[in-house]
């Protein structure tokens, strides 16, 4: 049986979950125990709630300092009526601020399974995913492990690799923080036109290298799931 | 920070917040009817005391962007190298992303401590004419993680701002995280009185980048803030072997090109991938020095001289 899963989108300024589900102007009903969430499939096995939903215009500005953020994640966190999830997945802004402090501050009372760290693979972004990781640790949410998005671009005329953002980088700083290295996701220009798109790229392309990796990490994540 | 005061509950908003005295955190708090009633809401002085500071700073530029990974700091870096080619042009990037601190790995000065003096903060140089501060410099370790609120990242760009010793500028260059909340306000805010020229928005082609960039712009015209233009980053890419380009972030709503018509707003160039920009950055050295034939160097060079244009034809116009 397929498994029920939530996202929730927590980045409040730049909500982009919606477009990529093909979800983008549906309204936010309430019902009697909160708000439902916008469900991208007939069989609805995929939730999702993100402030795209409460935006009349999707080109508004979300100009707010923190408090304002955190007390609507709360809200995110408290009145959204899930139902039954197997899953609960929150997607996130870069930074260690309040969105990530209200996250983990609402959910802690849940059980937190854990936290999945994506990098690309150069320094420069390594260099800010220690500070995630320094974030984890400090606020005792555990580390499943560190993914390395971006990785490789395999030229679809002639197949030359170009490690366009360099290479490597995620699975160096797994090693060197002792996290574990879920896996690389190549560069991909199939995948970055399905999101654009909102359409369900595994489907479309199962046969895909990036479709092996993007299996791969999740297999990996629902096995500590099962052992959590 | 004189924002959130020392006695302040959990969660405090600020006092300069527009919620101040106003959340359900403020229940409770001594401070709470002076700021309900807005009396802590007066013009923060250090705006006043900023302006005197930055008198001495020609032209204020902004580096926004409404997605994170776009290439924000990257662009900020290489227009701050590009300027600085002048030897004669005094040039300093500030960057006031507080959680992920980047550009003294960018800029070569990773490691390097921010001394005090009299005259206050002294930035880190890169070269004779070019500064750099960070929060990256008052950090012990790679591993620091600064897990602040914005109350508190708010009074450490107060302070960027106001403490650092710059002296004369032509050009002081602001690299901000990506989105439109404490930071972005906070710099707003600050540099009321100062004057900015005006922000440069990086975006990539594809529209999931795009329709954060409209937002940035909503942004911008809502505190008042010229668009000097936007720079599409990750433009195609060309591959070494075959020389097909590929388009890995997709332009399917036109890109940048067809946003900024139909907002009327200068497209101020499209910088295509290049491996040899990453690697630059990893390795804190000027891509525009070490590849300056390549067709990224080429555009960064176009877009240079774009801002550079906005910048003196706007001060032509200045109070």
């Amino acid at each position: 049986a397929a498994a029920s899963v939530g996202i929730l989108d927590v980045d409040l300024c730049g909500p982009s979950i919606p477009r990529m589900l093909r979800v983008c102007r549906p309204e936010v009903h309430q019902c009697e125990a909160g708000w439902v969430p916008v469900y991208t499939d007939q069989q609805q096995n995929l939730a999702l709630m993100s402030i795209g939903f409460l935006l009349e215009d999707p080109d508004e500005a979300v100009v707010w300092r923190g408090p304002k953020k955190t007390a609507l994640i709360g809200q995110f966190v408290r009145d959204v009526a899930w139902g039954e999830l197997d899953i609960l997945l929150v997607d996130t802004p870069p930074g260690t601020s309040d969105e990530h402090l209200a996250v983990v501050e609402n959910l802690r009372k849940h059980k937190i399974d854990g936290a999945v760290l994506v990098t690309t693979p150069q320094a420069v972004s390594t260099g800010d995913v220690r500070r995630e990781i320094t974030f984890c640790k400090k606020t005792g949410v555990q580390i499943l492990g560190l993914i390395e998005n971006m990785s490789g671009f395999v030229c679809p005329h002639c197949s030359e690799c170009s490690n366009i953002f360099s290479k490597g980088g995620g699975e160096e700083l797994a090693k060197l923080t002792g996290s574990e290295f879920l896996g690389s996701v190549p560069l991909d220009p199939l995948l970055t036109h399905s999101l654009e798109e909102g359409s369900n790229f595994l489907q479309a392309f199962p046969e895909s290298a990036t479709f092996s990796a993007i299996n791969n990490i999740a297999q990996k994540l629902l096995l500590h799931m099962k052992d959590g | 920070m004189a924002d959130v005061p020392s006695d302040a509950p959990q969660h405090c908003p600020g006092t300069s917040s527009e919620q101040a005295g106003k959340t359900s955190a403020c229940q409770g708090c001594p401070n709470q009817s002076l700021c309900a009633s807005g009396a802590a809401k007066a013009p923060d002085p250090a705006i006043e005391e900023i302006k005197v500071k930055l008198a001495t700073v020609k032209h204020k530029i902004v580096v926004l962007s409404g997605k994170g990974g776009v290439g924000k700091s990257t662009f900020s870096a290489n227009l701050a190298h590009a300027l600085a080619s002048d030897a004669s042009t005094e040039v300093a990037l500030l960057d006031v992303d507080i959680c992920g601190p980047s550009v003294p790995k960018i800029m070569g000065v990773e490691g390097e401590q921010v001394h005090q003096s009299g005259s206050g903060w002294s930035p880190v140089y890169v070269e004779d004419n070019l500064a750099v501060m960070s929060i990256g410099f008052l950090l012990g370790s790679p591993d620091d993680a600064v897990i602040w609120r914005g109350p508190k990242k708010n009074g450490m760009i107060k302070q960027f701002l106001r403490d650092v010793d710059w002296g004369e500028l032509d050009y002081l260059i602001v690299d901000t995280p990506p989105g439109t909340s404490d930071e972005h306000l906070s710099v707003v805010q600050y540099l009321s009185a100062a004057r900015i020229d005006g922000a440069v928005i990086i975006t990539t082609p594809q529209e999931v980048s795009l329709q954060d960039v409209r937002k940035e712009i909503r942004f911008c015209q809502k505190v008042n803030l010229p668009v000097i233009g936007v720079v599409e980053n990750m433009s195609g890419f060309e591959c070494p072997k075959c020389k097909n380009t590929s388009q890995i972030f997709p332009p399917t709503t036109g890109g940048a090109e067809r946003m900024c018509e139909e907002l009327g707003l200068p497209l101020l160039g499209k910088v295509p991938l290049d491996p040899r920009i990453g690697k630059n950055c990893d390795e804190g050295k000027s891509f525009l020095s070490e590849v300056p034939d390549s067709a990224a160097a080429l555009a960064y060079q176009g877009i240079v001289k774009s801002n550079y244009s906005f910048s003196h034809s706007s001060s032509q116009c200045s109070v």
